[in-house]
């Protein structure tokens, strides 16, 4: 078949069965966007704003598994981009993100909107094309979607030269991929995986350490059956909430800077953890020197370059979550779950001594609450993504997770304005969830343009602000750490949010009582478009516990023990 | 911190655009040291060969290695043990210096007369990095215009 190089890049996205491509047009990718206005095998959202495209192709790609696409012109359409492609990186997010160049005879001469794409993305992508040939383009395509998808997964970049898309060339998208340099190690090795579970069975103390990786490799239900075999208790990193249902017994909950204190404190006491498709974050170890100090370490991670990173791993496992975790299971019935009664009890009593709660002690309403009462109200029934900052920690602790691909946020990179576009990326994915972004008063209007997004695209989202007139989790810091010395996080001055969504089309409301945020969140639901609602919440609300940054997992700062107002 | 080791890998790389940026924006991007880095096509082959030294703790040199893997293009990395290493240095003279002295020099380091003109003459010699240094230093008083040094490359034996 002789088609233009923008005729192969529809037919690629349709033979990759991509159903929804995120985007933005411009002058060096308008030959692309003329074939996608001829076709109709994918619908084409058209964001506001080409950060927001990549962060909702993220949060449709976290939400389904699948790849997501997003397209972009070069120069200032494709650095806007650079944000969702690291952020992207840093979470192992499958991605194909198309960006147009200037044609092949400008580039190097800084023609108009030219920038060097390839060479700005490439610390920040798994890899990236700069596609120099039409005929080249089934073969980079095929190789981006494979590569994007497979081993550790993660963003492909494709830049196309404007001229490369109207040059005609032969397409057969049946080629065979080469990448001879390209072998992902998806099979743990046998003896390893026997090895690791004799010292699971040798352990007293034995702790599983649940990472992301483990919903990347849609492997959540094995690891809920080996856990269940083994009886080995379980805290989770915040990428893998959901990998355990909230109530299972077997769960103590998240870990690290903001986990809780029975989490901590277990993985301060373990004596074997076993690691499952997490890296040793540095805001999961604290002081490294001190983290899990007497334990020996079981990492398995499809990552070569994640083992022993950061903490030596004394049974290193090569290979994807999902089949090491099966061959462990296999193997499961020499551990005797009976056994670890009394460490289970002792987690229990670090639970007792310091839960995971707050106080309802002020007049205004606590931003844990309103995540608790969604929770109640929706639970399974909503995918729930956020953005950055406090509100993201008390969703992480508060909401009552109970399926992997349930809880989509930025983890690694931190991006504020990633959740109202990834939430619409969700909803696009996953239409008969309700789509709940909680979020900041300072994250929200890093994104806030998406609104129009939302209300033309028919995407309903639900962005719930947790208002508290701060950049919360900086002014915490600034309390805590800097003498309260509160520079630049004063949000005081802000838009009227109710009016800012009418003005796109959608529904606001202001909620200052816990009726009132019932009432809002009922109405919003039953409008069924996009809706902000501005919960007026607590302004001096801390984030608790805490290990500050750098410190041991057992030193944490602890919520102040109160008596219940009567 | 722990002792930082001098090191030699060689990757055997996909001879395509750009993938020496790969190689060092990876080693500055994670703060490696580069020391030297020689690169060439491999005959007869669509690969090309990286030797890079490199220092670090065992842990970063691990790292770098399993890093450098992780790159699309990249065939394999091998760090080396037990290896032949050579590197070829070139130095000019004024004329006016020593000649015989020199080119006694040379031979003892792998090395010759390589050009003479009117004003210079030019040697070059190939050794072990280390005697290389050693070279470097003792024909520092012939007064030497330039030298230029090419960057290891090594076999593994």
């Amino acid at each position: 078949m002789q088609i233009s190089g923008a005729q192969m890049v529809i037919e690629a996205l349709i033979a990759e069965g991509v159903d929804t491509v995120f985007g933005y047009p411009g002058g060096a990718i308008m030959n692309i966007y003329d074939e996608i206005y001829k076709q109709d095998k994918f619908e084409h959202i058209l964001t506001r704003h080409e950060q927001a495209a990549v962060h909702a192709a993220e949060g449709y790609s976290k939400a389904s598994g699948k790849v997501g696409v997003a397209m972009i012109t070069s120069g200032p359409g494709f650095t806007n981009a650079v944000t969702g492609l690291a952020d992207a990186y840093m979470d192992s997010i499958p991605l194909v993100v198309i960006s147009g160049q200037v044609p092949m005879s400008l580039i190097g001469t800084d023609a108009f909107q030219e920038i060097d794409a390839v060479g700005i993305s490439r610390s920040c992508t798994k890899h990236n094309y700069l596609v120099t040939d039409a005929k080249d383009l089934p073969r980079i395509l095929k190789e981006a979607f494979y590569i994007a998808s497979s081993g550790r997964p993660g963003p492909v970049h494709v830049d196309i030269p404007k001229d490369v898309t109207a040059q005609i060339a032969s397409f057969d998208y049946s080629i065979e991929l080469g990448l001879e340099t390209y072998k992902p190690h998806t099979k743990g090795n046998p003896r390893q995986i026997k090895k690791a579970m004799e010292a699971i069975a040798k352990a007293k103390r034995p702790l599983f350490y649940l990472g992301g990786g483990i919903i990347n490799s849609n492997a959540a239900y094995e690891v809920r059956e080996l856990v269940h075999a083994t009886g080995i208790p379980a805290v989770e990193t915040f990428m893998a909430r959901g990998t355990l249902s909230h109530d299972d017994e077997y769960l103590i909950s998240m870990l690290g800077m903001h986990g809780s204190y029975a989490a901590n404190m277990a993985m301060s006491e373990t004596d074997l953890v076993i690691g499952l498709g997490a890296r040793f974050d540095d805001r999961v170890t604290g002081k490294l020197s001190e983290f899990a100090k007497n334990a020996g370490v079981i990492h398995v991670d499809i990552d070569p370059a994640s083992i022993s990173k950061l903490v030596n791993a004394d049974y290193p496992i090569v290979g994807d979550i999902k089949n090491v975790v099966g061959e462990m299971l296999k193997l499961s019935s020499s551990i005797n779950p009976a056994k670890y009664t009394s460490w289970k009890d002792t987690i229990k009593n670090f639970d007792t001594l310091h839960p995971l709660t707050y106080h309802e002690d002020t007049d205004r309403l606590k931003p844990q609450w309103v995540i608790q009462r969604v929770g109640e109200l929706l639970g399974d029934d909503a995918n729930i993504s956020t953005d950055v900052g406090q509100h993201q920690m008390w969703t992480a602790q508060f909401y009552p997770f109970s399926r992997p691909r349930q809880f989509i946020s930025s983890g690694g990179l931190g991006t504020m304005g990633f959740g109202f576009p990834a939430a619409m990326g969700v909803k696009a994915a996953s239409p008969d969830k309700v789509s709940i972004n909680f979020t900041g008063d300072g994250s929200i209007l890093m994104n806030c343009q998406e609104l129009m997004t939302a209300v033309e695209k028919k995407l309903p989202v639900i962005n719930i602000i947790l208002n508290n007139n701060y950049l919360g989790m900086v002014r915490q810091w600034q309390t805590l750490f800097y003498d309260k010395r509160h520079s630049e996080t004063d949000l005081s001055v802000q838009p009227d949010f109710v009016k800012l969504a009418e003005a796109f089309g959608g529904i606001g409301y202001r909620v200052t009582t816990k009726d009132e945020f019932d009432a809002a969140l009922k109405g919003a639901l039953e409008k069924n478009i996009v809706a902000f609602i501005d919960v007026v919440v607590e302004r001096l609300e801390n984030v608790m516990p805490m290990v500050p940054s750098g410190g041991s997992l057992f030193n944490m700062m602890l919520l102040e023990k109160k008596e219940k107002k009567k | 911190m722990e002792a930082s080791e001098r090191r030699v890998i060689s990757v055997i790389v996909v001879n395509e655009a750009s993938v020496l940026s790969r190689i060092t924006d990876l080693f500055s991007g994670r703060g490696y040291n580069i020391t030297s880095l020689t690169v060439a096509p491999i005959p007869d082959s669509k690969y090309s060969r990286l030797t890079i030294v490199t220092s670090g703790s065992v842990r970063v040199i691990e790292q770098i290695t399993k890093q450098l893997h992780k790159l699309i293009p990249v065939l394999k990395v091998y760090e080396h043990a037990d290896l032949v290493e050579k590197e070829m240095a070139l130095v000019k003279f004024p004329a006016s210096e020593n000649i015989t002295d020199i080119a006694t020099l040379c031979a003892a380091y792998n090395g010759k007369i390589v050009n003479v003109a009117e004003n210079i003459i030019i040697v070059m010699v190939a050794d072990e990095p280390k005697r290389v240094d050693n070279f470097l230093k003792i024909i520092n008083k012939y007064n030497p215009k330039e030298i230029v040094r090419s960057g290891a490359v090594a076999l593994e034996r």
